[in-house]
């Protein structure tokens, strides 16, 4: 399966990270990442560019880290539109300090305008 | 990084700190205290949340197997956090919890379904803020998912402002007046 994992940099993408490479290396998929930009996040390109070559590195999984500009949702759809891809994967949330689940406006934007499947991890 | 929170300029207040009693609308003699941390009042929180209808869950809280709600209560049970639970008898048919977030506090509140729509909830949110501003408590804020409107409907009577409809869940804002 061609696989668009959007990072941001926010604790819940790094998770989403983790998990789809797991999943990549044992499923076999073709796993492209694409790091948008995040105003909320407080982790630079570079750091979190850095953060997913240590995770794919661990796991053994041959995977693309391309920037996208712009708008962070609107770029992830659009490239997965446009180029193919089967699933678009992206963090699931971040918890509130009660515990809570707080979808963030990515994931929003995402799951509302994308034709192709999304996956949020949890 | 995300943007500051706006509280209401008004403060909200006094309340009712706790121990309370009230009858409620069935006729139940109910008390509310604050939680006194030991086995048996978490063991009775264990046992109301084991009972708690998953779809009157929000964003995710009280999880779903006993495992998961026993983390979630140490989480939310831990020092620095404000509860209090209103009881019939020895049951716990509703819990009320403050979880410090910076210099403000989350705000949520759980009522058991066969003790709803009887006021304990409007009786419980105030002896939580009572407790709040008798600990200095300033500022709380909470999420709602913007369909309940029953909780909407309490948080506004309470005093709660809306400081944020932009996301999926709304999230409102109080100020306690000090007392």
């Amino acid at each position: 399966m061609k696989v668009l994992l959007g990072v941001g940099g926010s604790d819940d993408s790094i998770r989403a990270v983790e998990q789809t490479t797991a999943r990549a290396a044992t499923a076999g998929d073709e796993l492209t990442v694409a790091i948008v930009e995040n105003p909320s996040s407080d982790r630079s390109r570079e750091e979190i560019a850095e953060m997913v070559r240590e995770i794919l590195d661990a796991e053994g999984v041959d995977a693309e880290i391309r920037h996208l500009e712009g708008d962070p949702g609107s770029s992830l759809v659009d490239t997965a539109e446009s180029e193919g891809f089967d699933e678009i994967v992206i963090g699931g949330g971040q918890t509130s300090p009660m515990g809570k689940i707080n979808l963030g406006s990515i994931a929003e934007f995402v799951l509302l305008n994308s034709h192709v499947t999304v996956s949020l991890v949890r | 990084m995300s943007k500051p929170r706006r509280y209401p300029d008004e403060t909200a207040g006094p309340f009712a700190a706790p121990p309370t009693s009230f009858e409620d609308r069935e006729g139940r003699e109910m008390e509310i205290r604050p939680y006194d941390g030991s086995d048996e009042e978490f063991e009775a929180l264990v046992a109301m949340y084991e009972a708690f209808d998953p779809a009157d869950r929000a964003q995710g809280i009280p999880p779903g197997q006993e495992r998961r709600i026993r983390d979630w209560l140490d989480n939310i049970l831990d020092g620095d956090c404000l509860n209090v639970v209103v009881w019939d008898g020895d049951d716990a048919a509703g819990h009320a919890t403050l979880v410090p977030d910076g210099d403000a506090y989350e705000l949520a509140i759980f009522v058991l379904q066969a003790y709803q729509e009887a006021g304990i909830g409007t009786h419980l949110i105030e002896s939580l803020l009572g407790y709040g501003a008798e600990q200095g408590v300033e500022n709380v804020w909470l999420t709602v998912e913007r369909w309940n409107r029953a909780a909407v409907g309490l948080y506004k009577k309470i005093g709660f402002e809306t400081s944020d409809s932009e996301s999926f869940e709304l999230e409102m804002t109080l100020t306690l007046s000090a007392q």
